[in-house]
């Protein structure tokens, strides 16, 4: 019964989401408040409804309810309680619909800030957000519904698939739906500018907390399921250029792009119309991701099922949201009162820079990601663009975003100058350019790519936080003032200051890896196998039973340079329902870096096959983008953007000061 | 500056990065892009030995061998051809015989492979999409069995 109540408030979300489209729009049009004022209330009814929907599910998953189609195929009665959690977005229905839910979550929150946003920005925001939501509840309606029943009943289910039996399957999918469709707000906020024809600073500020939320969301995202793979997979990786990771990376890299932009739009009221343009590419990066993942054109782990209709209906998702936006923009853009130019060298100019490489960077990822689709549409062969095509395009393309990044940072707004700010950069470049040739010295002999690159992390880390001292230190100031003054610093520079830290953290780590031992062997009982400074060798090898899995563990002992260091445990799992097996990695952590060994298949003499690796300050990679996520995390705190903007943007300047 | 001289400078520096990037990109698309093929396109299209590809097939039932130091030889068939594929290292969860396989390294001569890495399957009835096109082409395919009981 309450599945049946599930399914039918999914029904009703999209009639109520009807009225959140047409309504408003048409009270934005004709100005009538009352109209108007039915977007904020029929979007809190959406999100109801679809939270009502979605807990029904969740209901159905933890008392397996294995006449639910959807339960029975992704659930097994002896599964723990988490995984029936986490289980009921493990498929892809039941992710579609975590997908709406998120949607009209956003919808919702931007409804309850009615008084930090302009009536009729609000009604219009939230008629396209209506937009998307009744698209994709039809197509979850029509095409995938996850409350369809079986007759008759089964009495088990035929278990998640057990890669995703894992905590990773609680937290990323949840995190990057926010970061994914946390952008459609983006969007939402850009088509309504364009339908209204106006666009000015207050949207600016307005619109980048949202920005700036989903892009930490995302980024935590992408970095969760990074490590998820690194340590799931057990190939000890940690990104591998496949498709639906560069599905991710898409929205990312756009998603920067379009934080850096706003802030120009905020404070400078200049590049609006590329902005605009950005917001709807971002968000079309987004959906163009969940076509990939969701579509079956690519097979992978998150391609749960292949069924041509599903696709068909997002390819179409895809063309109307996509065409339609870019067709608003094509018709309404040249309306929008151009923002003044500014010089060159300056911040805003860095950031125009800065937008440049990344919309540049994410072209090359676009390209190198859909063409083997294009070309084999078109010509029928089949080939893979992997990781040697996307480090020959990507890498220079971003390092030298990365060198010009603390340049960019410490560069005034207005009117900059260069030389002055490379003098305040004096020390930093000393620094890392020590730091570099200690570690090449050190390292004699190996690859050089690796004291180059966690140089130039050193430099991004020291180069971003120079910026907080150089603003609240100079010679002579006691440290006691200075730290006041440090605190007094605005929110926001010290939210950029970390997350241009952590993108150095993570250049460090990715650096490090080129130091990596990698080895491998057969190990029977009491046998060793080396790799640089480290060894493990085999205990013993123990079988288990569990609940709905037995598994066979090595146990290994690690020793570095000969001294025990302490164990580690390798799984090989068979789940029982399914008959699938997986492998389950052991990690030691040793301060930042990790040793990490995987088993293989048995042999016929008793040994079992040991892939051992060596990973130096591997951690770093997510530290890193965890540190960049609390930088956006304290922006969003930033006084600026709590207390909200001014209302009336009558009472904005208006003409920008042309910057002379 | 004037205006305009801003703008040209604008759009200089963004036609220059957009110009290197095409470069990298014309380059990397000859140089870096693996093609995958089966072990019957390998004799129609006679690919030359030392080409980096991606071969697609069934493992042969019977043709895994494992000799020391995880050094795996198997063999990777079609309904034309047959190739042998050299392996080290740890072979993924569900590689096994008779099952589909996607391996990627260098072709030695027209029937040894040298693989560098052996893709995994993600479940236990993924066959991977290039291996099961080719086999409907070759009309070699039974279809996945359908686990699921009909739904109302």
């Amino acid at each position: 019964m309450i599945v049946e109540a599930g399914h039918f408030a999914l029904a009703l979300a999209l009639g109520l989401s009807l009225i959140q489209f047409l309504v408003p729009l048409w009270g934005a049009r004709a100005n009538d408040p009352v109209l108007m004022a039915v977007a904020p209330a029929s979007a809190l009814a959406v999100f109801a409804c679809i939270a009502f929907s979605f807990l029904a599910l969740t209901f159905a998953y933890l008392n397996s309810d294995f006449s639910v189609l959807n339960v029975f195929q992704n659930s097994h009665s002896a599964k723990p309680l988490i995984y029936k959690i986490s289980g009921v977005w493990g498929n892809h229905e039941g992710s579609m619909l975590l997908w709406v839910l998120i949607l009209a979550l956003f919808g919702a929150v931007v409804a309850i800030s009615r008084n930090s946003i302009p009536m009729r920005l609000q009604a219009n925001t939230l008629a396209v957000q209506a937009a998307v939501t009744i698209a994709f509840l039809l197509f979850i309606l029509t095409t995938s519904n996850p409350f369809t029943r079986v007759v008759p009943a089964p009495l088990e289910g035929q278990d998640l698939n057990p890669l995703l039996q894992d905590p990773g399957l609680a937290i990323h999918p949840p995190l990057l739906y926010i970061g994914y469709v946390g952008f459609s707000i983006s969007f939402a906020f850009a088509c309504a500018a364009l339908i209204d024809g106006r666009i000015d600073a207050v949207w600016a500020r307005i619109v980048r907390p949202w920005t700036l939320g989903a892009w930490a969301f995302l980024t935590l995202g992408i970095a969760m399921g990074s490590y998820w793979a690194y340590y799931e997979l057990g190939w000890g990786g940690w990104w591998f250029w496949d498709p639906v990771e560069n599905a991710s990376l898409m929205p990312w890299l756009a998603g920067t792009a379009l934080v850096h932009s706003t802030v120009v739009m905020e404070k400078r009221d200049a590049l609006k119309v590329w902005t605009i343009l950005l917001a709807i590419l971002t968000f079309s990066l987004s959906l163009l991701g969940t076509f990939l993942v969701r579509s079956g054109v690519l097979t992978s782990v998150h391609s749960f099922a292949v069924d041509p209709e599903r696709g068909t209906f997002i390819l179409g998702i895809l063309i109307l949201f996509i065409g339609g936006s870019l067709a608003l923009f094509a018709w309404r853009a040249p309306m929008l009162r151009q923002g003044g130019l500014f010089a060159p060298v300056s911040r805003e100019g860095a950031l125009v820079v800065n937008n440049l490489f990344l919309a540049t960077a994410c072209a090359t990822v676009f390209i190198g990601t859909l063409y083997p689709l294009a070309l084999e549409v078109m010509t029928g062969d089949k080939i893979s663009v992997g990781a040697p095509f996307f480090n020959f395009t990507f890498l220079p393309l971003i390092v030298p975003l990365l060198l010009l990044l603390p340049l960019g940072q410490t560069l005034a707004w207005k009117r900059g100058n260069f030389l002055g700010t490379a003098q305040r950069l004096y020390a930093v470049f000393g620094i890392s350019i020590l730091a570099t040739m200690v570690l090449f010295a050190f390292s004699y002999g190996g690859p050089v790519a690796a004291p180059l690159g966690i140089g130039l992390g050193v430099y991004l880390v020291l180069g971003s936080l120079n910026e907080i001292v150089t603003r609240s230190w100079s010679k002579g100031t006691p440290l006691s003032a200075a730290w006041r003054k440090a605190r007094g610093l605005p929110r926001s520079a010290w939210g950029t200051a970390l997350a241009h830290a952590g993108v150095g953290l993570t250049v460090i780590g990715i650096a490090a890896t080129a130091w990596g031992i990698e080895a491998i062997g057969s190990l029977k009982v009491g046998e060793r196998l080396k790799g640089g400074d480290y060894e493990v060798r085999l205990e013993r090898v123990i079988p288990r039973v569990e609940a709905n899995y037995r598994e066979d563990a090595a146990v290994l002992t690690v020793f570095r340079s000969g001294h025990e260091i302490g164990t580690i445990e390798t799984m090989k799992r068979l789940y029982v329902t399914r008959g699938m097996p997986t492998t389950e990695a052991g990690i030691l952590t040793i301060g930042l870096g990790q040793v990490y060994a995987s088993i293989g298949d048995a042999q016929p003499d008793g040994s079992v096959g040991i892939r051992l690796y060596h990973k130096p300050l591997v951690l770093l990679i997510w530290i890193g983008s965890l540190v960049m996520a609390i930088g956006g995390g304290i922006s969003l705190t930033d006084r600026r953007l709590r207390i909200g903007a001014p209302a009336p943007a009558k009472t904005m300047p208006s003409a920008a000061v042309p910057a002379e | 500056m004037t205006r305009k001289q801003r703008r040209l400078t604008l759009i200089g520096v963004a036609g220059c990065v957009l110009a290197v990037a095409l470069g990298l990109v014309l380059y990397a698309m000859n140089d870096t892009i693996v093609f995958f093929n089966s072990p019957a396109d390998i004799q129609a299209k006679s690919v030359q030995p030392g080409t980096r590809i991606r071969l697609g097939g069934l493992v042969k039932e019977g043709s895994v061998q494992r000799g020391a130091d995880q050094q795996i030889t198997f063999e990777v068939m079609d309904a034309e051809a047959t190739i042998k594929v050299n392996y080290k290292g740890l072979l993924p969860d569900l590689f096994r015989e008779g099952q589909g396989v996607v391996a990627e390294g260098i072709l030695e001569s027209p029937s040894a492979f040298r693989a560098d890495s052996v893709l995994a399957k993600h479940d236990e009835n993924y066959m991977p999409r290039e291996v099961a096109d080719t086999l409907k082409k070759q009309g070699h395919w039974q279809g996945e069995a359908d686990a699921s009981p009909k739904t109302q």
